[in-house]
């Protein structure tokens, strides 16, 4: 039984993320505690998931692009570049609480995130581009798009609808993880209930025996790369609105990396082939659980991304299952003849 | 699969012929006037013999302070008839570095730049030292030991700027007996203003004990991370008095965190920020910020001033200070309409 629960995919980002927490409630014993306030949940854990939100949707997108082997280093870009052009067409308005302006934005936004997406499909999938220099074009680019979008400027908007969907409440809780909730269910139901994932995956091990399987290789790169610019997309147009307001240089600087991480995390390997949505939530839950923390305990923003380096080094250690056997020394034992019997058949 | 390799070839040769033909241009403009010092000198008192080279380059655009600051420059540039070549940093020194050098090499006449962080710009300046280009430091210093790296520095006293903060609240609690509980948002780590800012305002604070600063982080001079800081503050410290935040960018992220844990931002908490761009005396006008330290970023005009001295061979100060103010809430009402940025 033991075995079986250790080895499940999900044990070792959920003992981490299991940790880091318990480290929070030994160090701030209020930490889980939440309340109401201003009739909707309140509380560090909260805010864990609210400002969570943002990543775990990039995450999920990209764990889709790193499952083909590919990589998208655009994502940052594309939530600076959703987020100007969506606070920029709602600042123009006259009446800026209309719903209808702020749909148009959203919707204007979220298009050219799927361009964007697009793009760095053609470039990867129908040029034959390495991924990681395909979408490193947008990555530098972009932040130069959204700065052009804001001309330079901070844009600050004042509308409530559009406040919503990154500082409202539903049901108690931030609209954020709604959204998040509703693409995740749509990712797992596309990948798991329909032959896509089993298609992703394949293209991820082998694309040309993919191609030569009958699977469209070349459309379901595509298909990843769009929809990992949506899902960067959704999440810059959450993190403008959450400050409401949008910031062409700072808005999702490095998100590409926090990103990527959590797809590491989350134990999909950047090889390609088999991915762990589910494991992907939990590695961006771990980032932000740790950012939190180490404003919560006070770390000298000096050494604060050492710190985070370093939990982040460890994390690794341990999900590494040779490192595991290493310290165990359990590995040793069973293994050994095991690894005898076979350099003596090879 | 040779298609799209070939398909591939091309992109990256359409990419390749862009990037050259921008390369191509700049250098094209950057040769035609080409610089001795002592021509430079004849050319600001007869600017019809050729336009002055201006180099600046900035740290990006991350604030509206910033951008204010950009606008003076180029304006004050237009006005004085210089040439400007504007470099955005996007806040990368190593970005910066490479502005300057290709300033060198498109030989400027002067060069004026903003240091994202103080140090490590010993060899770059060197460099144009040997290259005989003046250059002039707007906004931040450099902790360089070699001041003849530079003919000037120009820009605010962020030091007098904390001591003003500190100076404003300790007179607003001298009487009070209790402790007072202040939380303080950095700027980027490293940056010159977040270390003036803080050392100054540090000084001062020190002498009246109940004044205690229990939490102090960077919210890197942004919206979004001075209100993620400030929210994780509020739940980690139940009894915040005072919040000191290092810009008005910061400041406003914080007032949407206190006003989301249901407290009155500017009475629940007492604010105090540093810049007074526009929004942020907006907010103090609302009675939400409660003191604001001016920190003037219109210091294009001082800028050509120092351009013009120094390449006539004007002795000059080593230091030009802005002029600056403070505002407090009703103050900040008072002069909000007429505020250029």
């Amino acid at each position: 039984m033991w075995n079986r629960i250790s080895k499940h995919h999900l044990f070792w980002p959920l003992t981490v993320l299991a940790a880091l927490l318990l480290f929070n409630l030994v160090y701030k014993p209020g930490f889980f505690s939440v309340r109401i306030q201003g009739g909707h949940l309140y509380g560090s854990l909260i805010d864990i998931l609210n400002y969570g939100a943002p990543l775990i949707l990039v995450a999920i997108g990209m764990t889709l692009v790193i499952a083909t082997g590919g990589i998208d280093l655009s994502v940052g870009s594309i939530v600076a570049i959703s987020g100007a052009i969506a606070c920029l067409i709602v600042s123009r308005a006259s009446d800026q609480h209309s719903l209808s302006i702020v749909l148009t934005a959203v919707g204007v936004a979220l298009g050219l995130a799927i361009i964007c997406g697009l793009w760095n499909g053609i470039l990867v999938g129908g040029a034959g581009m390495q991924a990681i220099i395909a979408t490193l074009i947008l990555m530098v680019a972009g932040r130069g798009i959204a700065q052009l979008v804001t001309n330079g400027q901070i844009v600050t908007v004042t509308s409530n609808p559009y406040k919503y969907i990154g500082a409202g409440w539903l049901a108690m809780l931030p609209f954020s993880i709604f959204i998040v909730a509703a693409v995740l269910l749509a990712a797992a139901w596309l990948t798991r209930r329909t032959a896509l994932g089993l298609f992703i995956e394949s293209v991820g091990s082998n694309a040309t025996a993919s191609r030569l399987a009958g699977i469209r290789s070349r459309s379901v790169i595509f298909a990843v790369y769009i929809f990992c610019g949506l899902c960067a997309g959704l999440a810059g147009i959450i993190l403008s609105s959450n400050v409401s307001s949008a910031d062409g240089n700072n808005a999702g600087l490095w998100y590409e990396l926090d990103a990527i991480l959590a797809v590491v995390i989350g134990g999909t390997s950047l090889n390609g082939g088999r991915f762990y949505l589910s494991g992907t939530v939990v590695g961006a839950l771990i980032i932000q659980t740790l950012t939190t923390t180490i404003y919560m305990v006070g770390v000298p923003p000096e050494i604060t991304l050492v710190v985070k380096a370093f939990v982040v080094f460890t994390v690794c250690l341990i999900q590494s299952e040779k490192f595991r056997m290493a310290m165990t020394g359990k590995g040793k034992r069973r293994r050994a003849p095991a690894e005898r019997e076979v350099t003596q058949h090879g | 699969m040779k298609r799209a390799t070939k398909l591939g070839a091309a992109a990256a040769l359409i990419a390749v012929t862009l990037f050259s033909a921008a390369c191509g241009n700049n250098t094209g403009s950057g040769n035609s006037p080409t610089n001795t010092t002592n021509a430079g000198g004849e050319q600001t008192t007869a600017p019809a013999a050729g336009k002055v080279v201006l180099g600046f380059s900035q740290v990006g655009a991350e604030s509206g302070w910033r951008s204010a600051n950009s606008d003076s420059v180029k304006e004050a540039a237009a006005t004085a008839g210089f040439e400007l070549k504007f470099s955005d940093a996007q806040q990368k020194q190593e970005n910066q570095i490479k502005a300057i050098r290709s300033f060198i090499l498109q030989k400027v006449d002067a060069i004026a730049f903003s240091p994202v962080v103080e140090s490590g710009w010993d060899t770059v300046l060197q460099e144009a030292k040997e290259a005989g280009i003046p250059v002039i430091l707007t906004d931040r210093a450099v902790d360089s030991k070699d001041t003849s790296l530079y003919e000037t520095f120009i820009g605010s006293d962020f030091v007098e700027e904390g001591r003003r903060a500190g100076k404003w609240l300790v007179e607003q609690y001298k009487d009070a007996a209790e402790p007072i509980k202040i939380v303080e948002l950095q700027g980027t780590t490293g940056s010159a203003p977040a270390i003036d800012r803080k050392n100054g305002f540090e000084e001062v604070i020190k002498d009246q004990a109940n004044l205690q600063i229990i939490a102090s982080q960077t919210g890197d001079f942004t919206r979004a991370k001075g209100k993620e800081v400030m929210q994780s503050f509020l739940q980690a410290h139940k009894d915040i008095d005072v919040l000191y935040a290092h810009n008005d960018d910061m400041g406003l992220g914080a007032i949407q965190a206190i006003e989301a844990a249901g407290l009155v931002p500017g009475k629940d908490i007492i604010i105090i920020t540093v810049d007074a761009v526009k929004d942020g005396m907006a907010a103090a006008a609302e009675g939400k910020i409660n003191f604001i330290v001016e920190c003037n970023p219109l210091l294009g005009p001082q800028l050509m001033q120092a351009v013009n001295d120094v390449l006539a061979g004007t002795e000059i100060e080593r230091r030009i200070v802005t002029e600056e103010g403070t505002f407090t809430s009703e103050e900040a009402k008072a002069v909000l309409a007429d505020r250029k940025y």
